[in-house]
């Protein structure tokens, strides 16, 4: 009989973060508006924090700019600072659109930013260059909700009631570069028309070119976003996404374009429900490489089963994420011990619960966890493999569980950025990664394991029974 | 229209009010400009005050951590450090009052009074430093108030950092706050007396790598002791008995110059400044601290252990200097003592100095680095992204040293590159380190990579 537990977290400290700050994923978001530039108007080291860490991810430089707040205008105000930096920024990078996320520090201070914004481009007579205010205090949210607050801030700052069209909007959340293009893909099979946001494929993923672009070249054109709202519909990856920053409940209430919320098309069924969406909305066959693929998965899944049913998969990160890798890996027999997320509120909940009246074995799923709290309960509940970013590093550096690097942020493995898991290709990549990793740790202990198990220390076997 | 700096017109483009802190060795006379705030919008590469002292203090290894402020100041600087422990690894958790809005509306003190309570439930360790954010200097928490009812209450050092982003961007004024809390760890109780010994403190060695235990292993061969390292695998109660030490060394001098300054002030002991980046200056260093002891015994076996280590670095130094000799270096790091060791031995490897500068270099740090490079040679202060760029092409550079946010953008211009970063995880110091350094600089600046990339084959020219 299947347990299923919510944990509602009863500390008050929160020991080693599961989550990152609200600006992180708008600068993510951001960097999918073609010719834009991040700032974050806060102190220099929010800025500089929110670098490192997606340098690490994505393998690649990331400028963000800085209003640089100090002592000073703690008191007067960030006004001036914030100015100057639109003025440096503009100089320098010479930006089309420029978003503005706001530190702890600047919405503490009480800093009205929009109206900073409105004053400097009447002043500087500005036409050229779009501003856009994103309000991202971290007490108020994590990366995952900043990163739709963005995405919703850039499309409430531009789409306006166009003429409607044969196209259709696809929303993605914090996903790979490499999965973007994987999307893009099967998009393109369909012949449907479609404008993408954030399209980060390639701002953030840069092919070799010998020079460095300050504004890389890529994302989705402020032009497409503008008609976003005469769409057909929005496919949203978004199941878990909070209504009042959900991009596609904006597109659905403001100009009626019908809402598609999907889970991320990871695993067989949830890419079957994207590829059927898209046949539906399309009226055109699926294309003949997608059913090759989708027999290729087909035949892996067949092959792995019984290895995948030996795994007790701890599963951590986005609330997005976490629910396409449950929901992955329970199609493939594997139950999930904790399923974790550092979001508040996650929604994961009630997406989980069809899910765990399938499973034999206890699952635990907790809400705004820290990874001591993933760590206690992967223990307990005698977890053998992490799916997740590399906040858990000490599930496998301390309790010996080999990991599966996925999500954001991975600062422990190169590639971030291509790591592929969408779509038939990317669910057949995840599963050897997967089947592959606990395969290793089973030749690397099975022997020694046996024998611990079954012989005394003179290598008898032993009587007691 | 893209963006691309190495075209002249944007070169132009470049900040007016940054040009004083860009000058050329032998052009300009004038005086660098530098130690000042960061230009709102110049994408600094700096960092903030919170992250000066946490990297100072997160060495630690038995303290409890504590960050009081919204989740992002923890999460970006949980294990930082590639520092090593030889006991507890208490240091690596990375704990936080995850402040809400109710806390910075209503005040964080209740909060973090409870989590204090938690841990010390929980842990029951020796100290633990409370890290202020910006958030909690703005609505004006009292942790000084809190730290010490709950230092009190616990009869542990509960130990208040001032680290409020937003005091500067530049990290030396987070070492001073490092500083203050680390005086006030080592500072004995009333009626308490620490021992003088003939052991020495390490101050400004994190044991990245191991570092500090590799030093150990060669001071200890010549007969001298150290007490502790500030903060490198130190534990609270080993800080304690930092007043016992005969003489400080003093390394990243950024961070500790002033913590050695106030120990002597305190205590009479007396610091020195020492280097252990590069087999010459290891050696110089050694014989430095041999002098101080004046004992022959320590000289002679100072003597031979480097030349022992000498003949054993030197064909290794010859051999890569054979294929580094005339290559262009950049350095650009956190700190002047790094800048100006990683300048010596890349010397040392035949290659020639055209780019460097730092995030918190002084005035007086600047005019040593100036010194020791050749004519022509562009020193930036608190550099950003578009300026490296500008000089790393406008100076044909094959190999930067320096952080992981300029990694990436060498990588991009088929420049090679070495970490010097705090998260590194091998060592660089000592005779050890130099070789392990010639050999990095070697593989990224004569990497097979850089050939390959450099055409395509099908790309119409």
């Amino acid at each position: 009989m299947a347990e299923f537990t919510g944990t509602p977290r009863v500390r008050q400290v929160n020991e080693n973060q599961c989550h990152m700050c609200m600006p992180l994923g708008g600068v993510v978001a951001l960097r999918g508006v073609e010719h834009s530039i991040a700032l974050v108007h806060g102190s220099q080291g929010c800025s500089t924090y929110m670098r490192l860490a997606n340098v690490e991810h994505f393998n690649e430089p990331m400028d963000i700019a800085s209003s640089s707040l100090n002592e000073k205008q703690t008191i007067f105000g960030g006004e001036e600072n914030l100015r100057k930096a639109l003025d440096n920024v503009i100089r320098v990078y010479r930006p089309k659109v420029i978003g503005i996320m706001t530190s702890c520090l600047a919405e503490t201070m009480g800093d009205d930013v929009e109206r900073f914004v409105e004053t400097y481009k009447k002043d500087r007579e500005m036409g050229e260059v779009d501003i856009i205010p994103v309000s991202t205090p971290s007490y108020n949210g994590t990366h995952t909700e900043g990163f739709w607050a963005t995405t919703r801030a850039v499309l409430a700052y531009y789409t306006q009631p166009s003429e409607r069209h044969e196209g259709i909007n696809v929303i993605v959340p914090n996903i790979s570069p490499a999965d973007i293009r994987e999307i893009k893909r099967i998009l393109d099979l369909t012949g449907l028309e479609y404008t993408l946001l954030p399209d980060y494929s390639l701002t953030l993923d840069r092919p070799y070119g010998g020079r460095y672009q300050k504004i890389a070249p890529g994302g989705t054109s402020t032009d497409a976003i503008a008609r976003m709202g005469g769409a057909r519909a929005t496919i949203q990856f978004g199941l878990t996404c909070p209504e009042q920053f959900s991009p596609g409940r904006f597109l659905e209430q403001r100009f009626g374009v019908p809402l598609i919320n999907l889970p991320l098309p990871i695993g067989l069924e949830s890419t079957d429900l994207f590829i059927r969406t898209l046949k539906e909305i399309s009226g055109h066959p699926v294309a003949e490489s997608l059913m090759l693929e989708r027999g290729w998965l087909c035949d892996a899944m067949a092959d792995a089963h019984k290895i995948n049913a030996g795994a007790r998969p701890v599963i951590y990160g986005e609330p997005e994420l976490a629910y396409a890798f449950a929901k992955i890996c329970m199609e493939n027999g594997a139950t999930p011990a904790v399923i974790a997320s550092g979001t508040q509120n996650s929604g994961l909940a009630g997406l989980l619960e069809p899910l765990m009246n399938e499973a034999v074995e206890e699952m635990v799923l907790l809400e705004e966890a820290d990874f001591v709290t993933i760590e206690e309960a992967a223990v307990r509940g005698r977890a053998n493999i992490a799916v997740g970013h590399s906040g858990g590093k000490y599930l496998t550096e301390r309790q010996g569980i080999p990991g599966v690097r996925m999500g954001y942020p991975i600062h422990d493995r190169i590639g971030g950025q291509r790591i592929l898991s969408v779509g038939y290709t990317g669910s057949l990549a995840f599963l050897d990664h997967f089947a592959n990793t606990l395969l290793e740790a089973k030749y690397g202990s099975y022997r020694r394991l046996r024998k611990e198990e079954l012989l005394n220390e003179e290598g008898v076997s032993d009587a007691k029974a | 229209m893209e963006n691309d700096c190495s075209l002249p017109a944007e070169s132009a483009a470049c900040i007016d009010e940054r040009q004083l802190s860009i000058m050329t060795t032998g052009k300009n006379k004038s005086r660098i400009h530098c130690a000042d705030d960061s230009l709102a919008g110049a994408v600094s590469q700096r960092a903030c005050v919170f992250c000066g002292a946490r990297v100072v203090l997160n060495p630690v290894t038995d303290a409890v951590h504590l960050v009081h402020g919204p989740i992002g100041c923890a999460s970006y600087t949980w294990d930082i450090r590639g520092s090593l422990s030889s006991g507890s690894e208490m240091f690596r958790q990375s704990f936080s009052t995850d402040l809400k809005e109710k806390d910075v509306v209503f005040g964080g003190e209740p909060k973090l009074a409870a989590c204090i309570d938690e841990i010390v439930e929980k842990y029951h360790p020796p100290a633990i430093f409370v890290y202020s954010t910006c958030v909690v200097g703005m609505i004006g928490d009292d942790i000084v108030a809190v730290c010490k009812e709950a230092q009190h209450r616990h009869g542990i050092d509960v130990i208040p950092v001032e680290s409020s982003g937003f005091i500067s961007g530049n990290k030396i004024v987070g070492y001073r706050a490092a500083g203050e809390a680390l005086l006030k760890l080592v500072r004995p109780k009333d009626g308490e007396t620490v021992e003088k010994t003939r052991k020495l403190n390490f101050l400004g060695e994190y044991n990245l790598g191991g570092e500090k235990w590799l030093v150990e292993r060669y001071l200890r061969e010549m007969g001298i002791e150290i007490n502790v390292a500030f903060t490198g695998d130190s534990t609270v109660a080993a800080l304690k008995k930092a007043p016992g030490a005969f003489l400080n060394l003093v390394q990243c001098t950024g961070s500790m110059h002033w913590v050695a300054m106030n120990l002597e002030k305190e205590y009479g002991t007396p610091y020195m400044d020492v280097n252990f980046f590069g087999a010459g200056n290891t050696a110089d260093s050694l014989r430095k601290i041999a002098r101080f002891y004046g004992d022959e015994e320590i000289t002679r076996r100072t003597e031979a252990l480097i030349e022992r280590e000498m003949s054993r670095v030197r064909p290794v130094i010859e051999k890569y200097r054979e294929k580094l000799t005339g290559k262009r270096a950049a350095i650009y790091v956190g700190g002047a003592f790094k800048a100006v060791a990683i300048i010596r031995q890349l010397k040392e490897l035949g290659m020639e100095i055209v780019l460097t500068g730092t995030q918190t270099g002084k005035q007086e740090d600047y005019e040593q680095i100036s010194g020791m490079v050749s004519e022509g040679t562009v020193v930036i202060d608190d550099a950003n992204p578009a300026e490296i760029e500008r000089f790393l092409l406008e100076k044909d550079v094959d190999m930067m040293a320096g952080g992981v946010k300029e990694r990436f953008l060498a990588h991009k211009l088929g420049i090679g590159f070495v970490d010097h970063n705090h998260d590194r995880k091998d060592g660089l110091a000592g005779f050890d380190g130099a070789i392990r350094f010639a050999r990095e600089v070697y593989a990224t600046t004569c990497s097979p990579v850089w050939e390959r990339l450099k055409t395509n084959p099908f790309e119409e020219l």
